[in-house]
């Protein structure tokens, strides 16, 4: 029997029930779609959170107080909200952390923001000329805060592309005109160019003042929320961020680093965090898809079973006329493949449809790896082996006597 | 040349088992036709599968063309099944929704006959049985009960057997169009000098034999040469 007869008996086999064949193909599509659609999905997921990430600055570690320990007891007052940085810790950090390439401290606080009748309340941060360096924040119009109007406390603002829309009104310009933050106004010197990203935290509805403005007048007080430095390469990332963390350690007279009142964030960490939330979100949703690509296999096995006994008597006749075991149970198994395999091409064009529609519509920036497309042929190919294995072992088992008696 | 020897077959059962053949012995020459002919029970089918390779006996030995295949394996009975065997059943068992040709094309696929070939058997296979070359592209559920039978004539000629076997050819048929498939296999018996062995339980279908056996709880009761043998009007059936 050459390969060319058992494929020409499988299509004519499996051709002789379109209607079934039809619907046990179905189940595979399905369960081979959502996988690759799923994976797609996923790594889009996983690469738009990355560059989300990599977005708010590169090479970037930053310092945010932290938890308070004392002996015995601990708190915790929330990241950024504790107030154990102080403005000598930033110039500290900006004088003797000579590897840094630059150093924007920051205070954050949210306003209510005015402007000829409207207002807005959104998140203001003093900050300095570094800033722009080491957030990748570009200025659109106008320019940023400069180091000068750190030093004589500049009531000077610069806007996020958001926040002038919400003051202005969309495309109106904006430079030169004032705002008042708190009541306090500030003339407008820039406005940021929109970095994309939405909802909550987004870094275009934003306004940024000088530093020493914002503890001034905004906040009262000298402490920082955030201190961010820019490391020269991913190399020095490390090496920095120890330098950073015993500086603080010696400032703050703390010699646990565990008993740290800070924490020295790298953006690598930060990376490989939100990656490895999004890998198990990915496996999830893969497992579930999984289970649908089980479920149609066992389709499979269903229509075969059932095959095998509506053709039993064939199988006795095939025996009587010569066939060996050998050549019902590749009978069997090809036609439980050639379904997995057909299942699987579509569902493999139906998933990176899926994947392609997502993308269309704007909702992810989905792409269709190869070795999903690979891993998911190979499970359909698996899946006709391991579910048609059993009914072409039974037909194969089939004795001719018996089979050609069957009624 | 068939020399069958002492042969038993004993089913495993309650009770000690049941005993379908209990000592059997005939030899059966190149050329005959010879009628087996038995009522149910008489061990006439397990004789049958035996004779076919579908089955051993339980003792006993079964001499095909000087081969004993009495100890055969599965796969051992399946060669010779297909080289050596022609069968004819009572229901057909034609693959539905497949030509004439692919139906009689089938056992040339198992014995690895060139693709090339295998029409050119099957065409001559069909011709020697007498059914129309117009049928031949037809589907095997489009022809009538005798032009199907002589399909399945086709196919069990088809690998050039030493044997055919013919399995109450006539069962499903009505006796006029059973007259006639009958009388294909003596055409064939007497043109091509193919050694064919009917199993029927009818004495009408038997006498088209030359030679009888009669088999009864599981022993030969008789075993002669016909000699009132109907001459079938097998004319022509060019149907």
């Amino acid at each position: 029997m050459t390969t060319f007869d058992i494929l020409q008996e499988t299509y004519t086999a499996l051709s002789a029930n379109k209607a079934r064949s039809g619907l046990t193909v179905l189940g595979i599509v399905i369960g081979i779609s959502s996988v690759i659609a799923m994976v797609s999905i996923g790594q889009g997921a996983q690469g738009s959170i990355q560059s989300s990430i990599q977005s708010i600055g590169s090479n970037l570690i930053m310092v945010t107080p932290g938890t308070q320990q004392g002996p015995g007891f601990q708190v915790s007052a929330g990241r950024g909200s504790a107030r154990t940085l102080t403005q000598g810790d930033a110039d500290a950090v900006m004088k003797e952390i000579t590897g840094a390439q630059a150093v924007a401290p920051e205070i954050s606080g949210r306003y209510q923001v005015t402007s000829k009748g409207k207002n807005t309340n959104t998140s203001v941060i003093g900050t300095n000329g570094s800033y722009p360096e080491v957030r990748n924040v570009e200025v659109d119009d106008g320019v940023f805060i400069s180091d000068d109007n750190s030093r004589s406390l500049s009531k000077v603002a610069v806007l996020g592309p958001t926040t002038r829309d919400d003051l202005f009104g969309e495309g109106v310009e904006a430079v030169g005109q004032p705002i008042r933050i708190k009541g306090i106004e500030f003339k407008v010197i820039g406005i940021t160019r929109s970095k994309g990203g939405s909802g909550f935290g987004s870094q275009d509805d934003m306004i940024f003042v000088p530093l020493t403005s914002a503890q001034r007048f905004l906040a009262g007080d000298s402490y920082v929320t955030t201190i961010s430095v820019k490391a020269p390469d991913t190399e020095s990332m490390t090496a920095i961020q120890e330098q950073i963390t015993n500086l603080l350690l010696d400032r703050h007279n703390i010699s646990d680093p565990q008993a740290a009142d800070f924490s020295a964030m790298n953006q690598q960490d930060i990376v490989a965090t939100a990656s490895s939330i999004t890998q198990t979100f990915t496996i999830l949703l893969a497992a579930v898809a999984g289970i649908s690509l089980v479920v149609g296999g066992i389709g499979i096995m269903n229509m075969m079973l059932t095959t095998v006994t509506e053709r039993t008597r064939e199988i006795g006749l095939r025996k009587a006329i010569g066939a060996k075991r050998r050549d019902i149970n590749l009978q069997f198994l090809t036609e439980a493949v050639a379904l997995t395999f057909v299942g699987g091409l579509i569902g493999v064009a139906l998933g990176w449809g899926i994947s392609f529609a997502v993308k269309y519509a704007g909702i992810l920036e989905t792409k269709v790896s190869l070795s999903s497309v690979l891993l998911a042929f190979g499970v359909s190919a698996a899946i006709g082996i391991i579910f048609g294995y059993y009914p072409a072992r039974r037909a194969a088992a089939l004795n001719p006597i018996e089979a050609l008696r069957y009624e | 040349m068939i020399e069958i020897t002492d042969v038993t077959k004993t089913y495993q059962g309650g009770d000690g088992g049941f005993q379908a053949l209990r000592g059997v012995s005939f030899s059966i020459e190149d050329g005959e036709f010879v009628a087996i002919m038995g009522p149910s029970g008489s061990g006439k089918s397990t004789l049958m599968h035996i004779l076919g390779a579908l089955d051993t006996p339980t003792t006993g030995t079964y001499f095909l063309d000087s081969k004993d295949v009495s100890g055969f394996s599965d796969d051992e009975l399946a060669d010779i099944r297909r080289d050596k065997i022609g069968f004819v059943f009572q229901s057909f068992n034609l693959l539905p929704r497949t030509t004439v040709l692919r139906n009689v094309m089938l056992p040339l696929i198992y014995a690895g006959v060139h693709e090339a070939e295998r029409e050119k058997y099957a065409k001559k296979a069909l011709l020697a049985t007498g059914l129309g070359e117009e049928h031949f592209h037809h589907l095997s559920n489009q022809l009538s009960g005798g032009q199907i039978q002589r399909v399945a004539i086709a196919r069990a000629l088809v690998n050039n057997p030493t044997l055919i076997l013919a399995d109450e050819p006539t069962g499903n048929l009505d006796t006029k169009t059973g007259e006639i498939v009958l009388g294909t296999f003596q055409k064939l018996n007497q043109e091509q000098g193919r050694t064919i062995i009917l199993i029927t339980h009818e004495p009408d279908v038997a006498e088209h034999a030359e030679r009888i056996i009669h088999i009864r709880d599981g022993l030969i009761l008789s075993d002669s040469k016909n000699h009132k043998r109907q001459a079938t009007h097998h004319t022509s059936h060019h149907a």
